[in-house]
């Protein structure tokens, strides 16, 4: 059977994925990310582009794929709403159907008021949903948001799409990742799992709706390099759920680096074993260079 | 009601530059928040003579944004007009646009900064409620309207930054998503969230049309 990209062959012949996140620099340099893609090429099965996080100016997540591409990688590009219209988005699923990216998550985007631009003007013409939605019918029914027909050549996007098990109201959350998949996700990330209990409860949740047999799950892990980012993470990241014990665990840490590191292990070994997790997806913010050993040390590697 | 602030007062001054000027205020949605009523005009008069701006003279039209009503009152004053290096304007965007229509020979310069259509909760306190876009929505969402209250305009909401009812946004402000939930509970059809809400058509909007 032929699949879309690397991703989904993983994810459809049942193994264990591994996404991992690459932030694009702050400037032009493709240095940047080929550095980074010679450390991690081999550690997962793709790689999420970020587009612009945190409102912050960075070098495209389609400019960046195409280095990744370039690179031998393969990537999952990322597409914010917060920056372009209906108009835009679409024709930037086009642009990057055509030059061979495969995967694209789908998300509203961090609020411009955090970034470096808050004198921006956020577009918000959709939510994540509708283009979701508005994707999985350029691909499957070859239509435009209008109605207009697609021309030449539907755009083959394995679609993925963000979940937030942590966030209020939490019984909307297992609805809010539902309506994803009824708009046409085919996988999707989450928000960082620090919290355990609470991820677990919405994984009973979602295999009760048997959501984890229509969609692939990939857990977020992101590996805490300090006690300044730990505690960026807990008080300043919105939507991240840390825990007490983890942050004072780092906290009291003699080396927060080593004791971030340890706990990240702990976590992808502790979500591997819940039914209906079928990958993680490792955000080593600005430490990109940790996820051969993370792999490696969680019986990930080598990659299927 | 159309909710205005003042400039700040350094800021007024770098915009006059020099005097004398005229003002304007208006009966009503600038009189209401306080930023362009007669007491505001008065007071305003006062802080600008201590920095040696003076005043040729002042009215409060009813309302600044009534052409004619506006051509027939600054008829009334248009010997203190002539005198006049710049027009002081207290209304909203449109007052002052208006009285720039009239008053084509002198500087216009806006001391209201325009924020929103709001509701009144309590004296000087406003909380936006609309953004006229031209194709009301809300009773899809429990008679709030998200694409005016949401920061992200999220019509399949709440998103993933909604802690505790507050917008990630802002901690001093509620999330507008959390609020259509819990009325949703209470009437037992939280059902309702689950249908995917088609993106807006903005082709409604005035934006395109800007005459009625």
């Amino acid at each position: 059977m032929g699949y879309r990209s690397n991703l989904e062959r993983v994810l459809s012949e049942g193994k264990f994925a591994v996404t991992a996140e690459i932030g694009p620099p702050k400037g032009s340099d493709p240095n940047k990310i080929k550095d980074k893609a010679e450390i991690v090429k081999g550690y997962a099965d793709a790689f999420n582009v970020t587009d612009n996080q945190t409102a912050v100016v960075r070098l495209s997540s389609m400019g960046g794929s195409v280095i990744l591409i370039n690179s031998g990688l393969e990537p999952v590009m990322q597409i914010t709403c917060r920056d372009r219209n209906r108009i835009a988005l679409q024709s930037d699923v086009l642009g990057a159907a055509s030059i061979g990216i495969r995967n694209i998550l789908f998300l509203t985007g961090d609020h411009q008021s955090f970034g470096n631009h808050p004198d921006a003007k956020g577009v918000y013409d959709l939510d994540s949903i509708q283009l979701t939605k508005i994707v999985k019918d350029m691909r499957d029914e070859g239509v435009f948001e209008s109605g207009d027909k697609i021309l030449s050549g539907n755009p083959d996007i394995f679609i993925g799409a963000a979940a937030n098990p942590f966030a209020d109201p939490f019984e909307l959350r297992v609805d809010r990742l539902e309506k994803k998949i009824d708009s046409g996700a085919d996988f999707i990330q989450t928000q960082s799992v620090f919290n355990l209990d609470k991820f677990n409860i919405w994984m009973d949740e979602v295999r009760s709706r048997d959501l984890d047999k229509k969609v692939h799950i990939l857990a977020g892990i992101t590996p805490l390099k300090s006690l300044r980012m730990a505690e960026r993470m807990k008080f300043h990241v919105p939507g991240v759920d840390m825990p007490d014990e983890i942050y004072e665990k780092i906290k009291n840490s003699a080396d927060p680096k080593q004791e971030g590191y340890n706990l990240a292990i702990e976590l992808i070994n502790d979500v591997k074993k819940i039914k209906g997790v079928h990958g993680i997806h490792i955000t080593a913010l600005f430490w990109e260079d940790i996820l051969p050993d993370l792999v490696k040390e969680t019986g990930l590697y080598p990659r299927p | 009601m159309i909710i205005t602030r003042q400039k700040e007062f350094n800021e007024l001054l770098s915009l006059i530059k020099e005097g004398p000027v005229f003002i304007i205020g208006c009966s009503e949605c600038a009189t209401l928040c306080h930023t362009g009523g007669e007491e505001e005009v008065l007071s305003m008069m006062e802080d600008l003579k201590k920095k040696n701006i003076e005043t040729t003279g002042w009215v409060i039209l009813e309302p600044a944004c009534h052409l004619l009503n506006d051509k027939r009152l600054l008829k009334q004053h248009k010997a203190e007009i002539d005198k006049a290096k710049k027009i002081l304007v207290f209304a909203c965007g449109n007052g002052a646009q208006t009285v720039s229509e009239i008053i084509t020979d002198i500087d216009v310069i806006p001391g209201n900064d325009t924020l929103f259509l709001g509701e009144i909760k309590r004296a000087s306190d406003f909380e936006k409620r609309c953004v006229m876009c031209g194709d009301c929505i809300q009773d899809l969402f429990e008679g709030v309207c998200p694409i005016s209250r949401c920061p992200k305009s999220l019509l399949n909401g709440p998103c993933g930054g909604s802690i505790d009812g507050k917008c990630e946004v802002d901690k001093d402000i509620d999330c507008i998503w959390d609020i259509i939930y819990k009325r949703l509970k209470e009437k037992g059809q939280l059902d309702r969230l689950k249908k995917i809400r088609e993106p807006k058509k903005w082709s409604k909007s005035t934006e395109m049309r800007r005459v009625l």
